[in-house]
Formats: C-alpha cells, sequence, structure tokens
C-alpha cells in the first residue's frame, strides 16, 4: 500500500513536473486534462476534455473533415465520396486508414481512391456550386456502379457560402440515387469528433430507414455499428456474432454499403463496438425506432467472451447455447496464444494515446498478456469516454486528454514504458529514443486485431515490437574518448 | 474437432513451428469467403456479370474518352496542396519549426504524409483555428501559437505558412507578426519567416517555392560578392536525402564551398540513439544569412524555385541557373559544368570514375531498357530528369502525366523529347491524374511504369512492374536514403529500372526462356 502511494506520488510530482514546461496560461488550461488515478477516490481524476486543443503545442488531433471523410463515410464503399475543396485533404486522407473492403476499386467500390473537386482560385471567388454539379456528372459518366455520392466539404466550402445542399438535392432527385452533402468543414468544432458526429447525423437525415431489408428478417438481425474494419476487424468481430447465431445486416461502416446504412432500422439491436464515433446513431434509432443498443468490446479473449455473453444474454436460449459453445471451441487457441505470449510479455508497461475506443477497449487484451498499462488517453474523446475508462484503470495510471508531443515525450522519457501505442506521426520520436512502438490506429499496417482471430496477430505484434532485437543495437560499444 | 470454427484457425502450432495468419492469408480462407459472400445479400450490389461487364468496358478506347471529356474532377491525382511544400521547405533549416496558421488538421495530416515517406518524426505545430477564428480572424490563435511553440519547443526561426482557411479569411499574417514584435510577444531576435501558401493555388511545389523564397528573403541580407567563390545550391522540393547527400558529395569531390540552402538530409534521416532530437540538422543560420552574398545559387529544380531564383537574382544581384535535376549522364554532366563555369574549379579525377562507371553500368543493362515502352507520373522536375535519363538508355517515354505541371514545363518536356529519336512517341499530359493514366495505359500499353506509391494501382491493373520514383513513397522502405541523382544515383536509378523489368520478365517468361544469365 506505501509502495502503492508512493508510486502515486512520483506520478503526480511528474506531472505537475511537465507542467511547468509551459506558459502559465496554457499550464493552467493543460492542467485539467492531466491526473493520475487513485483507486480509492476516482471522482478525483476527472479530466476535461472535447474543449479547443491550444495554439502551437503539437496536438495529435486532426479536424471534422477527417472524423466524416477519413472515418465514418470513407469506409462506405459502393458510394464516391468527394473531397469538396482544395487538392490536399483528400490526397492526404487517401488510402491511408486501412479500412478494407471486398470490391473491386473504380468498378464497384471506391474507397481507395481519392476524388476532389481541386478547388482553383476562381472557385473560392465564384463560387464551387457549378463546378460540383458539373463533378457529380462526370463521375456518373465515369463509374455507372456507384451507388451514391457524397460530399465532403472542406474549410473554404463554408466560408464562401456555397449550397451544395441544393445541389444534392437537384442531382439526387435527377439521378434517383443519393447524393448526400456533409458539412465537415475542417474549422467545425475541435477534433475529429464533430465529424463523426456531423456524418452520423447526415446518415440521419438523408438515409436512415428510406430501405428495406432484402427479406422479411428474423428475430436474430443485428447491426454491427462502429467497427471501421482497418487490418479486416469487423470482419474477424462479424465472425464471432455469425458463429453465436446472429445474423449481421448492417455492417457501419467498415466494409459497409448505402444499402446496409440505410436498412438498419430493421434490426433488432444496434451492436456498438466505438462509442465515440456512432453512438449518437444509435441513440437516435432508440429513440425513434425503439431499437435497444449494445455497446461491446471484442480486443482480447477476456473481454471477447464477457461481450459474447453479454451480447447472448439479450437473446434467447438458442443463441445463449451456441455462444457458449464457439466459446469452448475457441478456448484451445485462446490458451495457446496466451501460453506463448505471455511469458515473453508479463508485466511489459505500455502507454496509449489514441482516439476512438481504444484507449480504454484494448486495455484487456494487454491484460490478458501480462501487459499493464501506465498511462492512456484520447486525442478527442468526451466525459463520457473518460467516465468509461476510469472505473478499468489501476492506480497511479496517468490519464491524459489531447496530450502535446512535448507531454507525451516527457511522460515517456520519464516513465520508459516497454511499449507505446499511438500514431505514425508519434512512432519515430520513439524509435529514436529506443522505445518499442507499435502504431494503434492503422495496427501498424498488420491486422485484424478484433475478435478471436485478432488477438494472436495482436499478441504476436506486440512481441515482435517489444523483443525487436535491434533494441539492443541502438547503445554504441565505444567509449567516448574513442569519438573525440 | 472437425467444426467449421476450428479448421480455419487463424493460428496453430504446426509442429513446432507457429504460425498466425494476419490480414494477408486469413480472409483467404474458406469461411470468410463464405462471410463475404453472404453479406452481399444485405450491399445490393452489382452481379458479378455487371462488375466484369463494366471492368471490361473500363479498358477501352471508348472509355478513354469519356475519361478524357471530363473537366472538373480529379481522380488520383499527383499532387498536394501548398503548405505541405511550405514546411518542407522550413524543414531544411536548423532548428527552424513549421507553425501552420489555419485549421489544425492540415498540420496533422503534413506531418503524418511526411512521417510515412521518410519514416521519421516531422515537427510542426499548427494555430489550431476554429469557428470563432473564422468569424474574428486568427490573430489570438497566433498570438498563443508562437507563445506556445517558442516556450516548448525553443526554435531559432519560426516559418509561418497558411492553410486555405486562413487565405480565405484573409489574415494578414505580416501585420500580426509586425504587432506581436511590438506588444514583445515575439522577441526581436527571434526571426519569423512568413509565406502565403493558399491551398487553392498550385501545388505542393508552389508552396516550397514561396515558403523558400520567404525564408531567403527574410533572413538573407546584402548582394552578391563577385569575389566569392562560395555557392548556393537549393534543392528544391527534394524528397530523397539521398540526393541531397550526393551533392554534397559532389561539392566536395570538386573542392568546391557552397551552403545547401533547405538541407533535409540531416534533418530527415537522424540515428537512433536512444535520445529523440527535434531538430537533427539543416542548414546553419549563419550560413542562411550568408547566402546574399555568396557567388551564385544553382537550383537542382526548376519548377519548385521560380520565385525564390527571381529573388535571389533581383534581390541578392546572383547569377542564377535552376538546372533539372541531375539524373542520368547528360543532366549530371550539365550540374558540374555549372558548379565550373560558376567557381572555375577543375573536374576531379574521382567523379571523372565515378562518371565511367555510370557509364559502364548503362552499357551493361541497356539492352533490357532499349525500347521499352514506359509511362512516367510525377512532378514536373523529376519528370524532366527521368525522361533524360531514360532516353539515354534507349527507352521510350510513352505517357508523361504530370497533374501539376504547367504550359512551360509542357514545353520543355516537350523540347527535351525532341532531342533525341527515343522521345517520338511521346505524349505530355499536364494536369491529368492518375485515372487518366490508367487509361492511357491500359489502351495503349508499355513495359514500365514508374512514379509515386499511388500509382501501383495502375501497374497491377495493367500487370506491368513498377519503379517508384518521386513523392510520396509509402509502400518501398528506404528508397529516399539513396540517391537517384548524380552518377551515383543513377546507378542506383538504373539497377531498379533494369531489375524490376528483369523481375517481371522471370515472372512471365515460358520455361525455356526462364534463364539463369540475363
Amino acid at each position: 500500500m506505501s509502495n502503492m502511494t508512493e508510486l502515486m506520488e512520483k506520478r503526480q510530482h511528474l506531472v505537475q513536473e511537465v507542467l511547468e514546461g509551459y506558459p502559465d496560461a496554457t499550464k493552467k488550461e493543460r492542467e485539467k486534462h492531466l491526473a493520475v488515478v487513485d483507486e480509492a477516490d476516482k471522482s478525483s481524476c476527472a479530466v476535461v476534455s472535447n474543449v479547443k486543443s491550444r495554439p502551437g503545442v503539437m496536438t495529435t488531433r486532426g479536424c471534422a473533415y477527417a472524423g466524416s471523410k477519413g472515418v465514418v463515410w470513407g469506409p462506405i464503399k459502393d458510394a464516391i465520396h468527394i473531397s469538396h475543396g482544395p487538392v490536399g485533404c483528400g490526397q492526404y486522407s487517401w488510402w491511408s486508414r486501412r479500412n478494407y473492403y471486398a470490391g473491386m476499386t473504380g468498378i464497384n467500390s471506391f474507397g481507395a481512391m481519392q476524388v476532389t473537386s481541386d478547388f482553383q482560385e476562381r472557385d473560392i471567388v465564384f463560387g464551387g456550386d457549378k463546378k460540383l454539379t458539373a463533378i457529380i456528372d462526370e463521375l456518373e459518366a465515369l463509374f455507372p456502379l456507384n451507388r451514391g455520392i457524397t460530399i465532403q466539404s472542406e474549410c473554404p466550402v463554408g466560408l464562401i457560402g456555397d449550397d451544395i445542399e441544393a445541389v444534392a438535392r437537384a442531382k439526387g432527385e435527377e439521378l434517383s440515387k443519393p447524393v448526400i452533402p456533409v458539412r465537415c468543414e475542417g474549422f467545425r468544432g475541435v477534433s475529429q469528433s464533430l465529424g463523426h458526429h456531423i456524418a452520423n447525423d447526415v446518415i440521419r437525415d438523408w438515409l436512415l430507414d428510406k430501405r428495406d431489408l432484402p427479406d422479411m428478417g428474423t428475430p436474430y438481425d443485428v447491426a454491427l455499428i462502429g467497427d471501421y474494419n482497418i487490418g479486416g476487424d469487423a470482419w474477424a468481430s462479424r465472425r464471432i456474432l455469425e458463429e453465436m447465431g446472429l445474423r449481421v445486416v448492417s455492417q457501419w461502416s467498415g466494409d459497409g454499403t448505402l444499402q446496409e446504412l440505410a436498412h438498419t432500422t430493421k434490426a433488432k439491436l444496434n451492436l456498438i463496438h466505438c462509442y465515440r464515433s456512432m453512438n449518437y446513431i444509435c441513440q437516435y434509432m432508440e429513440n425513434q425506432f425503439n431499437i435497444p443498443w449494445q455497446e461491446f468490446n471484442f480486443f482480447g479473449p477476456t473481454k471477447i467472451i464477457e461481450n459474447m455473453r453479454k451480447i447472448a444474454s439479450l437473446f434467447d436460449d438458442y443463441i445463449q447455447e451456441r455462444t457458449e459453445q464457439v466459446i469452448k471451441q475457441y478456448e484451445p487457441r485462446i490458451k495457446a496464444t496466451i501460453e506463448r505470449y505471455r511469458p515473453r510479455l508479463e508485466g511489459k508497461k505500455v502507454m496509449l494515446l489514441v482516439g476512438g475506443l481504444r484507449p480504454r477497449h484494448t486495455i484487456g487484451a494487454y491484460e490478458d498478456l501480462g501487459m499493464q498499462v501506465i498511462a492512456t488517453g484520447y486525442e478527442f474523446g468526451h466525459v463520457d469516454d473518460y467516465e468509461r475508462t476510469v472505473a478499468g484503470l489501476g492506480d497511479a495510471t496517468i490519464l491524459y486528454d489531447d496530450p502535446t508531443a512535448y507531454e507525451m515525450e516527457e511522460f515517456a522519457k520519464n516513465l520508459r514504458p516497454d511499449l507505446i501505442g499511438s500514431g505514425v506521426k508519434e512512432k519515430y520520436v520513439y524509435h529514436k529514443m529506443g522505445i518499442p512502438f507499435r502504431q494503434m490506429h492503422s495496427w501498424d499496417y498488420s491486422g485484424p486485431y478484433h475478435g478471436f482471430d485478432g488477438f494472436p496477430v495482436f499478441a504476436r505484434d506486440l512481441d515482435m515490437a517489444i523483443n525487436n532485437p535491434g533494441w539492443t543495437l541502438i547503445k554504441n560499444p565505444f567509449e567516448e574518448r574513442s569519438l573525440s | 474437432m472437425e467444426d467449421s470454427t476450428s479448421k480455419s484457425t487463424a493460428s496453430k502450432v504446426d509442429g513446432e513451428r507457429w504460425i498466425v495468419k494476419d490480414h494477408n492469408t486469413l480472409f483467404e480462407s474458406p469461411n470468410y469467403q463464405k462471410q463475404f459472400a453472404d453479406k452481399r445479400i444485405f450491399e445490393q450490389g452489382a452481379t458479378e456479370e455487371e462488375i466484369a461487364s463494366v471492368e471490361a468496358w473500363t479498358r477501352t478506347w471508348e472509355y478513354r474518352e469519356v475519361n478524357f471529356a471530363r473537366s472538373n474532377v480529379l481522380i488520383n491525382p499527383a499532387k498536394a496542396c501548398q503548405p505541405l511544400g511550405g514546411i518542407l521547405a522550413a524543414a531544411g533549416f536548423a532548428n527552424t519549426l513549421p507553425l501552420v496558421h489555419g485549421s489544425q488538421g492540415c498540420v496533422a495530416y503534413f506531418r503524418s504524409h511526411f512521417s510515412r515517406h521518410f519514416k521519421e518524426p516531422f515537427a510542426a505545430v499548427s494555430s489550431s483555428m476554429t469557428e470563432d477564428g473564422a468569424v474574428f480572424g486568427g490573430l489570438k490563435n497566433l498570438r498563443e501559437a508562437l507563445v506556445n511553440a517558442v516556450q516548448l519547443y525553443k526554435p531559432d526561426m519560426v516559418a509561418i505558412c497558411t492553410t486555405c482557411m486562413a487565405e480565405v479569411i484573409g489574415d494578414d499574417v505580416s501585420s500580426f507578426v509586425a504587432d506581436f514584435r511590438e506588444e514583445g510577444v515575439v522577441d526581436a531576435n527571434l526571426p519569423v519567416a512568413f509565406a502565403n501558401t493558399p491551398s487553392f493555388v498550385g501545388s505542393h511545389i508552389t508552396g516550397y517555392d514561396n515558403m523558400m523564397r520567404a525564408i531567403l528573403s527574410d533572413q538573407a541580407k546584402g548582394v552578391s560578392d563577385k569575389d566569392s567563390t562560395k555557392i548556393n545550391i537549393i534543392p528544391g522540393f527534394e524528397t530523397y536525402v539521398g540526393n541531397i547527400r550526393e551533392v554534397k558529395h559532389i561539392l566536395q569531390a570538386l573542392g568546391v564551398e557552397a551552403t545547401i540552402l533547405g538541407d533535409t538530409s540531416d534533418a530527415l534521416d537522424s540515428p537512433a540513439t536512444g535520445e529523440y532530437i527535434m531538430y537533427p540538422g539543416g542548414t546553419p543560420l549563419k550560413q542562411l544569412r550568408a547566402a546574399a552574398t555568396n557567388r551564385a545559387t544553382i537550383a537542382l529544380s526548376r519548377y519548385s524555385t521560380k520565385k525564390t531564383m527571381d529573388m535571389i537574382r533581383k534581390r541578392w544581384k546572383q547569377d542564377t541557373m535552376a538546372l533539372i535535376p541531375p539524373i542520368g549522364i547528360t543532366a549530371t554532366d550539365a550540374f558540374i559544368k555549372e558548379i565550373q563555369h560558376v567557381t572555375g574549379c577543375d573536374i576531379s579525377e574521382e567523379l571523372l570514375r565515378e562518371r565511367g562507371r555510370a557509364v559502364d553500368a548503362m552499357l551493361d543493362s541497356h539492352p533490357y531498357l532499349h525500347g521499352k515502352r514506359i509511362a512516367l507520373v510525377g512532378d514536373p522536375d523529376v519528370l524532366l530528369g527521368t525522361v533524360s535519363f531514360l532516353l539515354e538508355m534507349g527507352a521510350e517515354p510513352e505517357h508523361i502525366v504530370c497533374t501539376n505541371g504547367d504550359d512551360d514545363f509542357l514545353q520543355e518536356m516537350t523540347a527535351l523529347l525532341a532531342t533525341s529519336p527515343h522521345g517520338v512517341n511521346a505524349k505530355v499530359w499536364i494536369g491529368k491524374d492518375m485515372w487518366h493514366l490508367r487509361s492511357l495505359v491500359l489502351t495503349e500499353p508499355v513495359d514500365l511504369l514508374i512514379g509515386n506509391t499511388y500509382a501501383k494501382q495502375v501497374a497491377k491493373e495493367a500487370d506491368i512492374p513498377h519503379v517508384r520514383v518521386g513523392f510520396p513513397i509509402f509502400d518501398r522502405h528506404h528508397l529516399h536514403r539513396f540517391p537517384i541523382i548524380g552518377y551515383n544515383g543513377t546507378v542506383f536509378l538504373l539497377q531498379q529500372m533494369v531489375n524490376a523489368i528483369l523481375d517481371d520478365l522471370d515472372r512471365k517468361s515460358p520455361a525455356y526462356s526462364f534463364d539463369a544469365i540475363r
């Protein structure tokens, strides 16, 4: 106990020390975003979240466009997503998120493409609506199998007063297919998060409940929501749900289609993995259509099994029995994975800075491998995320909201974790420091990490990151005098 | 257990060998393939027949005509926006922090983009403007950004450029910075360079030019000292750290003293030592400040240095020469001759030997490149250098696509092609994109595609080898650490091209032609 208190004090001291590096006003602001978890009084570690990043601090955050085009809409594979505005936004978000889909790119699927209206000065001066109309016609001619078009607004669109809604309505009627305007200009809100919300609302207003299932439906129809199929995550999760006897009628939005979004209101239950980015639509469907929703977590066997049972408990004996059978079938594989990797990873300490659900959802998977998360935080979480997170954190865990590059570096230098999980902007900083790192947005070009099929991949990747023989080479063997 | 679950286990102990199936193989298993097929009921997508028929149509001349009829949308363009180039220019100076004024998402994108290419950290900050900034302007944000960034990241210089948001609302950054100096918010001794880099004008190469011009004109005062033998070299929008090192090697071999203005070679290729250093390289600011009094300036890029070179000519009164990147023998010869012309240095034995080796290597590999039809896509400068080299090899450029090429480029490339009988079949396409390129390659096939990572979609559909040249290169490692310019770089590029062709030949050759010796 006294050890714990000592650790607690040490970490609180560390947080204070890091804060000293800021100018006064920024320090006051950043102070509210940092906390050390006190197990005895978890209410004391509430952090302020979802407010503006301070200018100039090097936040990891992105923008509303990234939240809509990059996260929610981009994975809808049978629609063409126009990055509406100058060329950059679409270029930087092109084919980089790894939201896999089954389909032929440029023929019936349009995910790994960068479609841009490439605004020029004249478009800024005279408006881009005419160009947008012409673009939609050009896309129709080139891609006859597209099932719809979305217009993802970049900053200038909202500043110059274009009426993309009018264009969308007119073209949608003319083409008899969804043409959907999204007001996700990058200056809206404080992070990606508002982009998720805006995208949810647009789906609600332009698509939801507009179509029926291809059949009469079954009592076991569910929608898989908030899974972006990074490296095939949604496929691994869907597999489990189907083996449990459920029928997944919609995938939001990894490997998803407009049809699936539109008929989701015919599902009996919404299962949501990434709460942050899609709770809005689930809440709406509950209010409007009485569709219940259940959060779940398919990272790591402990959480997967716990959540399979939680989901099954919402159904009848048939589903519950099948669920137990499925768990039983997977047990030998889970055991083999843990037996292989846990000895190599036991006791290793992890620092996380990610988005969406991962700062909390992945903790169980690390724990299954004997690892401990000693610091975690969200790029763009809200208070409800932190409430859900703190409950699962151990004493003296450092919690940071929208931490700056400076903060993360200071924490890492001091805590010397065995692994950091964050994004590509952060990755190479920690490589220089000699700290093992995995990109935990993109799964570092690996995956899936969801489900029973994802867990061995996760375990293997952590093992290879931490036990990479290269780390031992960083320190050179030469004595200093031989350098001079 | 022979049920469906255990049959396709994703990982297993296979004898002693532990196998983990990740996305590369996992989803090929029958149960996932069935999952995909079953999911189609809910997708209400096109039928297999429709897909096959449309796919076949997109390979036709008829489709190509539809494709080239468009004048509004770009699909898979090979260009990015101005501030990306702006912060690359800034990153080439010692202890310089790029600050991008406008929405914060842009900076997240730029940093990711560069980190994916260089596999290095890329430091840059944003003034994080939001909706109220759109209404009231970004003065407050920029002030706070400078205060925070200077205290946290302790730069010796700040280089500010703009996103389209700041440009559209018309923030006057120069007067903002002047105010900050008056208020004492910005230390009188801290250099702050500023460039407008609107995303809706030009491309990343324009942004590089604007920022480079701003930094040089802001920092280096005076005029050319005609007695000086020291020269400046400006790499241009250069994404090969190996190229800059090769330039240094050439200068050293010639015994010429030079300042590289915008030297990213150490800044974006730092060693793993156990310590993270935020500014690991770049042109020392002292050298930057002395650059105006040097004898002359040579740029290894024409299209990303136009305004910069113009400024140098007019303000620094220097002799200037903007070359195409020295790729291949002729272009490297021209670069060295230019240095000789300016400095009066002698050619060195070392470089002559390197030249001879490069020519020797080209003669060795020539049969596999002569007459080969080549498609290229990229930035204007890289295209000019690469085509110049290909013509030396007797290779035949067929389609040259340059999304950010202008009329000057069109003329210059046309003139270059006209210098060789191997250039007669080439068609130059400015303002076109990689969806156009796809049509070109599918209707008029080629043997080799040269372009950045994104071009791999076209290469795969056309089933042709792809040599990655340009920016970004995300999917092959370390190419940017090696030079493709100078005599040494020429050998490296040649090696990639000939071996790509030979790999393809081996993969496709009938058994009798599957030769041991090539």
